[in-house]
């Protein structure tokens, strides 16, 4: 397992969230259907608007998901932040996440960081961190 | 009365692989029901202690049924029915 993303989409989730700190970013990045290379940041307004939590508007996210579909791309990533601790996932994001084809990404935004982008597969309540390939 | 439901990837794997099934009711509930019997499984993964369950959202047209009437939002002729999955963390 691996995430596959193209500079410029990380660098872009890595700007938003600094942008929204110390309010978590979220929001999904998308790839060509079937492809495994994710490439098209769509940020997302989080719903919770606080530091520890995030949620997609549902309203915004059928549209969102609606475009994808006309766009014949699919959800590949799902990214949020952390403002105040390590880019691992917390309880909350392990017990919520429901898909494990999507590769979740979290950057933080905490000043105290070691690595400030992971990417993990949650499968049935395990994580399992996957290495980022980083392309042009 | 026979309405589009359009399943995420995630359920896909119960509806043979189907992106978009039909089927039949007059609420939320009873489109379900009805899914179930064609499609067993699918239920368990939309409802929970008879409420949307929490990891899905369920649109009828654009509006999510949680700010309807939940499971009992009526279906007319013509309506679709969209299952995402929801997104939240900490």
């Amino acid at each position: 397992m691996v995430l596959r993303i193209t500079a410029q989409a990380l660098e872009q989730v890595r700007h938003l969230a600094q942008a929204a700190h110390p309010i978590e970013a979220c929001g999904l990045i998308a790839a060509a259907s079937g492809e495994p290379l994710a490439h098209r940041v769509v940020p997302m307004r989080n719903q919770a608007a606080s530091p520890t939590w995030f949620s997609f508007d549902p309203r915004e996210q059928l549209q969102v998901w609606r475009e994808l579909d006309q766009r014949e791309e699919d959800c590949r990533v799902i990214y949020h932040s952390h403002t105040a601790s390590e880019a691992w996932p917390s309880r909350e994001d392990i017990a919520l996440a429901s898909d494990p084809q999507v590769h979740y990404l979290i950057v933080s935004t905490w000043g105290e960081v070691r690595h400030a982008a992971r990417s993990f597969r949650i499968i049935d309540g395990r994580v399992f961190e996957e290495p980022l390939c980083v392309q042009p | 009365m026979s309405v589009s439901v359009i399943v995420p990837t995630l359920l896909r794997p119960l509806t043979d692989g189907q992106k978009q099934v039909q089927a039949q009711g007059g609420t939320v509930r009873h489109i379900i029901e009805h899914l179930d019997s064609r499609y067993p499984g699918i239920k368990a993964r939309l409802v929970k202690d008879d409420q949307v369950h929490r990891f899905v959202n369920i649109y009828v047209n654009d509006d999510d049924i949680r700010f309807a009437d939940g499971l009992a939002t009526p279906i007319r002729p013509g309506d679709q029915l969209t299952v995402l999955p929801a997104v939240a963390g900490g």
